[in-house]
Parts: C-alpha cells; structure tokens; sequence
C-alpha cells in the first residue's frame, strides 16, 4: 500500500511537466490566432482610447511570456482567473468550471458504461463463434463504428433517432436521463467498437493456452471452462485500458458536446475558444489534462493490481 | 496400483485407423479447400504399465495424435480405445467421467499453467470437477489438501511453493507442477507431450527420471512423444515411429536401436548424436524436406527421400505388417526379404 502511495505522488510529480506544456502550447496558438476579446466584451461604440484602456485593464497589451507568467503566477495562488466572454464576464473560471464538471463527468460515466457494456459481450460472442456469420457481423459493426468520425456518427443518430423518429431528444439536458442517451451513445460506439476488438482478440488468446485445454481434459464443463477461467484472464487487458480510454473520451466529449450543445467542459471550451476567452480556455485545458493524467494513472494502477507479474516502480 | 486391479486383459488404449484431419479454408466464405492430413489411419495398442514412445520429425502428428486420443480434438475417422471401452463416440457429459483416467502434460510450461491461480489451486482443480480424493466419508477439505501436499512433494517441489503463483517458477519446476496436476486424479494413462523440450538439458535429466520413477511407484501407462530419439530411447518400453500421420515402425526399444528396418528409422538412428568420439561413424542425415502433410505423396509416404524406392513405393501404400518378435514396420522392401 505504501508502494501504491508513493507511486501515485511520483507519477503525479511527473505529470506537472506535462500538463503545463498543454497549457503553454494551447495559450501560444491562441496567442497567434487571430482575434481580439477586447472586441467582443467593449460596448458597441467604444472609442479606439477606450478599447486600448480595456486592454490594458486585462493585461492583453502586455507580450506574450508575461501574460503566460502571469497566468502561471495566479495558478500557483490557487487562481484561475476570471472569464472574458460577454455572457460571463469577470465570472470565476472556477465557478464556471465547476459548474460545468458534473455534465461532462455524467457524459463520460454513461459513455463508458455503453461501450463497456456493448463492447464485452459482443467480444466473447464474436471469439466464441470466431469465423461464423455473427463473429463476421460484429467485425463489420467494429469496422463501421470505428471508422465513423463521432461528429457525423453524432449528426446520423441525432437525424434517425430524434428528427426521424423523436425517440430522443436532439440537443440540450431538458430531457433528463433521455438527453444524455444521444450524445453518449455517441460518444461510446467508437469505445464500443475498439473495446469488442480487444475482448475477441484478448479471448482468443487465451483459449488457445495450453492451460484451457488443460482444463478440458480434466473435464471441466464448457460453461466452466470459458467464464471462469478464460474470461477472467482475457478481461484483464480489456479492462485495464479504461483509464486510457478516459483520454479518448475527453478527445471525443469536445465533439459531441459541441454537436448535441451539452453544457460540459468541452461545450465551453469551444465557445470560450471561439471568443478568444484566455482564461477560460486555460482553465478547461487544465482540467482536461489533469484528466488525462489520471486517466494514464488508473491505468497502471488496475494493470499492476490485476496482473501479479506487474510490480508498480 | 489402479492399473493392475482392473482385471481386463487387453492393452490400456488402443486406436483403430484413428484420422484427424484439419480442414484448409479459404475464401470469403470459409469453404474447406484442402484437408492437412494430422494423423492419417494410425493403428496403435499401448499396453498396461508401459511407456510407448512416439517419435517423429516436427509436424508430423505426433501432438494431433497425442490429444485426439484424449478427444481434446475431434477424430475425423477410426476409433479410441480406452480400457476396453469405445470412448470415441461417448457424449460429452460420459467422456467427463472418464477423463479422470486419462491425462496430458504438454511442452510448453509457460502457457499450461493458469496465470493467475496458486500453485495449490492449479494442482487441486480436478478435485473441484471429480470430488474430494480419499475414502468417502472424511473430511473433503483436509483430505484434499493432504493430497496436494503428498503431490508437491511427490514431483520434488515443497510445501512453501503451494502459496506461489505459476510466475514465480522456473520451466522446470512449472512442468513439475504440470506433473502434480496430471497424477491428482489418479489416472491410468499419462499423454507426455514432449515434457522436456523447453527445459534445459541439465534440468531434462533429472524431469526424465522423476518421470521413470513415478511410474514404477503408481504404475503409470505412459505415450511418450518426442521429435528426441535418444530421450524416447532412454524413455521406452516400445518405440513407434510416424511419417507424416502414419506409423511407419513400432518395436521393443532394443530391437529397435539395434535392428531397425524401415530406411526411415535407420535415418533417424544414425542421426543420433553420439557423445563418444571414437564411435563416431559416417552419419547421414535425412535429404530432403518432409513433403506438406496437405498433400501427402502418394505411394509410400516417404518415397520422395528415400533411396531404396522403386516404383511399387510410388504407387501402392505399404501396409504395417508384423515381422515378427513385436517388430512392425511398414516398407515393400523389407516385406520382400
Ligand atoms: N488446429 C489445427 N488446425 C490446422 N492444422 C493443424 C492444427 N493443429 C495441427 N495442425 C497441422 O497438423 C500437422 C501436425 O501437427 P502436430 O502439431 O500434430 O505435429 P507434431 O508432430 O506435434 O509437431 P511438433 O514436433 O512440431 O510438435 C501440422 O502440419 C500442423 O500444421
Ligand atoms: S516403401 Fe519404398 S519408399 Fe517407402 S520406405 Fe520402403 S523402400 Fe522406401
Ligand atoms: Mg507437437
């Protein structure tokens, strides 16, 4: 247990590094992106004076390394800073963050759920029939949903299931339990897909072992002989990797929030983006890191705890 | 013990014509566009309490033939005999019970053990499938683990290793493990599947002879299979030689070191090794690739290498016939003699 500690504050010493490069190069590219938040947040008729003033009230006039500076100082004081969008000017980017973390969380948890749910059993059914029409229907299904980019996956369920059928409602969290069914739908099926593969391919592998057949000569039943033992080791690869996918899904969240307008993080980290909202953007890249990062964490974690091979170090 | 009180006269197993043959697929659809002949009409008796050693070059059926006589595969043709009994046609739920008789060690130490069980629980699986060992009655959990402990010791290993899982060990060490697993059960007939080959030749020794006493104490049947002449030579009772999924020869291990007939089995002698250098003879190895097993040469299977054949070896299969003082072999040229 002492190892498990130190090795979590070790791996997450060495994550700062990382994440404060995310942030670096994000502030660099919007930095030479064209655009001006000024512009968006100044009266209608402000006077060149006035704009210049406003400027230089937020620290916009100052080079490139000093605002970086800047925003790494107030970090270090637990500061986020505070929003320049219209909508929410001088609003905390904590404040914003906060409230907008349990809608991306909710999103990500229902996600993983549906592509772990859908991707196992579809796995051991496609290894155990390996060959047949259902392995080769599955293969197809992986191929297709994998291949799909999430956005125009996203926009083909959004037309079937809530403008052809209005199953489901398009966009927005009005619906409760059924609004959030789309987008992590969405954002699941790739997981779905990528996780089916794994499970046949990991199952295969281990009903090839010597120690399976082993197990059938002695006798044990069939039923037996797949979920007991083959499937306790061919799950664990599968299921190690749930700390990675977090990372995909952090990619994918800001896609789908952007096309189902699902108020999370990724949702405001477009818009703020788009607005040129520095420390918004700073702040949700932070966070999005930060998830990554534990992400990776998890990962190793479940893997040394799963596989007695593995020592963490 | 358990094999001299069953009173049936006859040899343990016995397989009749047994045929295994995989299927090539091709295509989109899968269809079978070609069968790889594994093991192609084999007619075999082991008999009680003796080890019979199968040898032959890789690929040519000796694992097939090893695990088809388990019905671990499925035989494509012939029959299995066990004990008396026709087991090839048995459902899966009677082949089960008999299966406690009948066990396999296979090469590779590596993949044969579960990964993630202890040691103890590896070697007590079959008591969870088969019940408790002892007399009925006793308490099943004291008498299992007294029983996994005689085992552990039985096959060199300790008391402390049953808490370890299978990483902690080394190859041969796992196959001794391998070992205890197989003998839990008590069976009568213990397939060897080539139980040396991963081990180091030091370590190889001392496994063999572990092997060559345990079958004394408990009276084991053994089918010992080996691409290794000299291993099997040092192992058998009986040696049988297979070509490309058929016997070719079968013979006491004497008579068969020193009157080998089929010009197959003389290859395969005078490639042996010999570690003293004053025997040291002219050795010639074997020309030629063995053909694919997909399709076989028709005739004599080996008439492509060898150098007696003529033109009956190209055409006509020679039968297996018996020249007698239990020499069997399987060649036109020595049945003219
Ligand atoms: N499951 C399978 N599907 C298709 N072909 C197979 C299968 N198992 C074995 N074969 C083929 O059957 C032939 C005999 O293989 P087998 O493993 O029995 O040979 P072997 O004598 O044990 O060889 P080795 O000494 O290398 O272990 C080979 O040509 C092999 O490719
Ligand atoms: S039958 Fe003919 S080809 Fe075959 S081993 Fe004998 S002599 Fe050689
Ligand atoms: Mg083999």
């Amino acid at each position: 247990m002492a190892d498990l500690i130190s090795y979590v504050i070790r791996k997450l010493l060495l994550a700062i590094p990382v994440i404060f490069l995310a942030t670096f190069i994000v502030f660099l590219m919007l930095y030479m992106t064209p655009g001006d938040p000024i512009l968006a947040i100044a009266p209608p008729h402000a006077s060149v004076d006035e704009l210049q003033e406003l400027r230089e009230q937020y620290g916009f006039d100052q080079p490139f390394l000093i605002q970086y500076g800047k925003f790494l100082e107030r970090l270090l004081q637990g500061d986020l800073g505070q929003s320049v969008s219209t909508g929410t000017l001088n609003v905390d980017v904590s404040y914003l963050l906060m409230q907008r973390l349990p809608k991306t969380l909710e999103l990500m948890a229902i996600g993983l759920t549906i592509s772990y749910s859908l991707g196992i059993p579809l796995g051991i059914l496609s290894a155990l029939n390996q060959n047949s029409w259902k392995d080769r229907s599955v293969m197809v299904f992986t191929l297709v949903a994998y291949a799909m980019p999430s956005f125009w996956l996203g926009i083909l369920l959004l037309l079937l299931l809530s403008v052809q059928f209005h199953i489901l409602p398009a966009e927005g969290t009005v619906g409760g339990l059924s609004s959030v069914l789309l987008p992590a739908l969405t954002l699941g099926l790739g997981n779905a897909a990528l996780t089916t593969r794994m499970m046949r391919s990991s199952m295969l592998e281990v009903v090839r072992q010597d120690f399976i057949t082993q197990l059938r000569s002695r006798g044990l039943p069939e039923r037996e002989v797949i979920f007991r033992h083959a499937l306790k080791n061919a799950i664990l690869p599968v299921v190690t990797v749930i700390g990675l996918d977090i990372g995909w899904f952090v990619a994918g969240a800001v896609i789908v929030e952007t096309v189902f307008q699902w108020p999370g993080i990724g949702l405001l980290v477009i818009n703020s983006i788009s607005s040129h909202d520095f420390p918004t953007v700073q702040g949700c890249i932070l966070l999005l890191a930060f998830f990554v990062v534990i992400g990776n964490l998890v990962a190793d974690i479940l893997y040394a705890l799963v596989d007695p091979r593995v020592r963490l170090g | 013990m358990s094999a001299n009180d069953r009173k049936n006269p006859g040899p343990l197993l016995e397989t009749v014509a047994l045929k295994k043959l995989f299927p090539v697929r091709k295509g989109v659809f899968g269809r079978a566009v070609d069968y790889v002949h594994a093991v192609d009409g084999v007619d075999l008796k082991i008999l009680r309490g003796e080890t019979l050693g199968l040898v032959g070059e890789s690929g040519c059926g000796k694992t097939t033939y090893g695990r088809t006589v388990l019905r671990l595969v499925e035989p494509t043709g012939g029959k299995i005999i066990f004990d008396g009994k026709d087991i090839t046609a048995l459902s899966a739920s009677q082949m089960r019970k008999m299966r406690k008789r009948m066990q396999i060690v296979f090469q590779d130490p590596y993949s044969s053990l579960d990964p993630r069980f202890t040691v103890e629980k590896i070697i007590g699986e079959g008591f969870a499938i088969h019940g408790p060992p002892g007399p009925p009655g006793g308490d099943p959990y004291i008498a299992r683990r007294e029983k996994v402990h005689q085992l552990i010791e039985e096959v060199g290993l300790s008391h402390d290793h049953l808490s370890r899982l299978p990483h902690e060990f080394s190859g041969g060490q796992k196959q001794r493990i391998a070992l205890a697993r197989a003998l839990a059960l008590e069976p009568d007939l213990v397939v060897l599947d080539e139980p040396t080959s991963a081990l180091d030749v030091s370590v190889q020794a001392q496994a063999l002879n572990l092997l060559k006493s345990l079958q004394h104490r408990l009276g084991l049947t053994y089918l010992f299979i080996s691409h290794d002449l000299s291993v099997v030579a040092h192992m058998s009772d009986r040696i049988a030689v297979m070509y490309l999924g058929k016997i070719v020869e079968i013979a006491n291990s004497s008579e068969f070191l020193n009157n080998p007939l089929h010009p197959y089995t003389q290859a395969l002698i005078a490639s042996i090794p010999i570690p003293d250098p004053t025997r040291l003879k002219v050795r010639k190895g074997i020309e030629g690739e063995v053909p694919s097993p997909i399709n076989p040469p028709k005739g004599c299977r080996f008439n492509p290498r060898c150098s007696l054949a003529k033109d009956i070896c190209r055409n006509e299969e020679p039968p297996l016939i018996d020249v007698g003082n239990n020499h069997m072999v399987a060649c036109h040229m020595v049945a003219r003699k």
